[in-house]
């Protein structure tokens, strides 16, 4: 869509910005300031230079946490994105089920975040829980308390049972947002149904994709509360991701300065990783605007 | 009848079925993805159910034995949360801040998107992935100057305090949904409306929201549900007055001896307003494309 040129319009952004500044500037700028210094209680600040940086990008144990924060945060993408696309293509149009249908499927996302460790906590146990219970009746050795593996597995479902519906309601909406006459249009021209979906439901849905994927990367790669309630980050380090080793810098052995330099670190981290994926995602959009079939442009 | 054929030779019927995924190819498709669905939310309802289960349980029950229905059905968890004002005022001031971060939230929100989505201006490109950052600072480090901020300002245990932190992940993210859905308006529509002689305000509330009411609803929706599940912030800006129930809830986890079944009573009571907006919402989420009504 072509814009107008007009600066006036910064008087419709202004309330945002200083709502958002109010509560994101001077944190951030606190922030910095820890990541420079050495504070010694209760007032004397030290500048250190980039020392805490050095120490925390030298840090073995970080090493090992990006890692396993990196594929985590890569599984969960793979699996909730295909899914939640899936949903919001089979939910109904309307009528009793589609709300019926709704309302359960967004009933995970409005759990908070402990309560939803501590379901599965138990949930999960295989004496008193029902999923626990049914994978050993299925034959499987399975302790998320002992095994490693079996830790990590239930964290990446425990996430997907929750933040799944998210991607899949955003798309339902995007969906529904459709004019019928595109619909209309390409079966006239006999369009397949993987066309259909490939050329029409696919672009509209690209703006609401890009923020599902980037808003899931995001959580699920500061992804803390969860695994902390299910096992405290075990066994071993198996679920320790980078949030959980920052708390441990930052409340548990308060060290400031090299915690402040470590946030600073994950949130470049991720920052360049959204700005990739954002602009992945605006190249893909780009070919398909020139696709075959003749309709409108992604509007 | 009308759907047995396929291609172009169903044309003439194809344009008049209003439904355009019951064609005969998709026909089968159609039950799988509805399988689909109901195998989903079958198993994702197992952990809820669990949660309602062990809601109506007593702890020896819980911690004793496996059963898939309370054998000693009771309902003394849910009577602790309702008699125990710690408990209930910790559900009402969650909803106090919630409800004030969403209308907020929404209302700022709404010109800023329409802003991003029909103008350019000095700076737009910039200012749009500046506020998306905000979503990605990891909010563990930032407690500890939030908490100073906040206490030099007066704004420490207010909801109010507590709604204006939460903005900080959720305007952004309401920004980014509106820009999304206005800009599948097209601007034909603006345009329409001027030489009809709307002004602004008034083509903005009459006409404008109207269309992209599906993105107000999703947006309220997931503005809420982020407020209503963050913890780590509502419980480092509040002690006493504006305490949240999800900080009410770690309390009891932490308490030597875990009171099961209050927790999960407790669990099962934070989905109750949440699903309310939902069940309001829906209608907005569904409605679907809007363009005849102008």
């Amino acid at each position: 869509m072509t814009k107008i040129r007009d600066n006036r319009a910064w008087l419709l952004v202004l309330p945002v910005v200083l709502c958002v500044a109010f509560s994101a500037v001077l944190p951030l700028m606190t922030v910095v300031n820890y990541a420079f210094q050495d504070i010694i209680p209760p007032d004397k600040h030290i500048w250190v230079g980039t020392e805490w940086f050095q120490e925390v990008l030298r840090d073995e144990e970080l090493h090992g946490a990006f890692l396993r924060q990196l594929i985590y945060s890569g599984a969960v993408l793979l699996i909730e994105i295909p899914l939640g696309i899936a949903l919001a293509l089979s939910l109904p149009h309307s009528g009793w089920r589609a709300s019926a249908a709704l309302v359960l499927l967004a009933l995970p996302l409005l759990i908070p975040f402990n309560v939803v460790g501590t379901i599965w906590q138990v949930f999960g146990r295989t004496d008193i829980g029902l999923g626990g219970m049914v994978i050993t009746k299925l034959g499987i050795a399975y302790n998320y308390a002992e095994d490693p593996h079996d830790a990590w597995f239930t964290v990446l479902i425990m996430d997907v049972w929750h933040w799944t519906p998210l991607v899949a309601l955003l798309c339902y909406a995007a969906l529904r947002a459709i004019p019928p006459a595109y619909y209309q249009a390409a079966q006239i021209d006999g369009a397949s149904r993987w066309s259909v979906f490939r050329f029409i439901e696919l672009p509209k849905m690209r703006g609401v994709l890009t923020i599902a994927l980037l808003l899931r990367f995001m959580d699920s790669f500061m992804i803390y509360t969860e695994p902390f309630v299910l096992t405290g980050g075990g066994p071993g380090s198996a679920t320790s991701f980078l949030s959980e080793y920052l708390t441990q810098k930052a409340v548990g052995q308060f060290d400031l300065g090299p915690a402040a330099a470590f946030s600073l670190v994950y949130f470049l981290v991720i920052l360049l990783f959204c700005w990739l994926f954002y602009n992945f995602i605006q190249n893909v959009g780009r070919d398909t605007r020139d696709g075959p079939d003749g309709l409108p442009p992604g509007a | 009848m009308a759907f047995q054929s396929s291609g172009p030779a169903g044309v003439s019927v194809a344009v008049f079925s209003p439904a355009p995924h019951i064609q005969s190819p998709a026909r089968r498709r159609v039950h799988l993805r509805t399988l689909l669905l109901i195998v989903y939310l079958v198993l994702a309802m197992l952990p809820i159910y669990w949660m309602l289960n062990m809601s109506f349980k007593t702890n020896e029950e819980i911690t004793g034995s496996f059963t898939l229905i309370p054998q000693a059905f009771t309902l003394a968890n849910y009577q602790t949360i309702f008699t125990d004002s710690s408990w209930y005022s910790g559900y009402i001031n969650s909803l106090i801040y919630v409800l004030i971060n969403t209308v907020l939230s929404v209302t700022v929100s709404l010109p800023a998107a329409y802003a991003f989505s029909r103008y350019q201006f000095l700076g737009d490109k910039h200012l749009f992935f500046w506020l998306l950052t905000n979503r990605m600072a990891p909010p563990a480090v930032f407690l500890l100057p939030f908490f100073q901020f906040y206490s030099t300002i007066g704004l420490m245990d207010t909801h109010v305090g507590v709604a204006l932190a939460h903005m900080l992940f959720n305007v952004p993210l309401a920004v980014w949904i509106l820009e999304g859905f206005m800009s599948g308006v097209p601007r034909e529509i603006d345009e329409t409306a001027y030489i009809d002689g709307y002004s602004f305000p008034r083509f903005f509330l009459r006409v404008f929201v109207p269309l992209i009411r599906a993105g107000i609803g999703v947006t309220a929706f997931f503005c809420f549900m982020f407020s209503w599940v963050e913890l780590l912030l509502a419980r480092t800006l509040t002690s006493v007055d504006a305490k949240p129930i999800v900080a009410i809830m770690t309390r009891t986890v932490s308490a030597a001896g875990m009171d099961w079944g209050v927790l999960a009573a407790a669990g099962a009571l934070t989905l109750v307003p949440g699903a309310i907006v939902i069940w309001f919402v829906r209608n907005y989420i569904a409605k679907g494309f809007a363009m005849g009504r102008v």
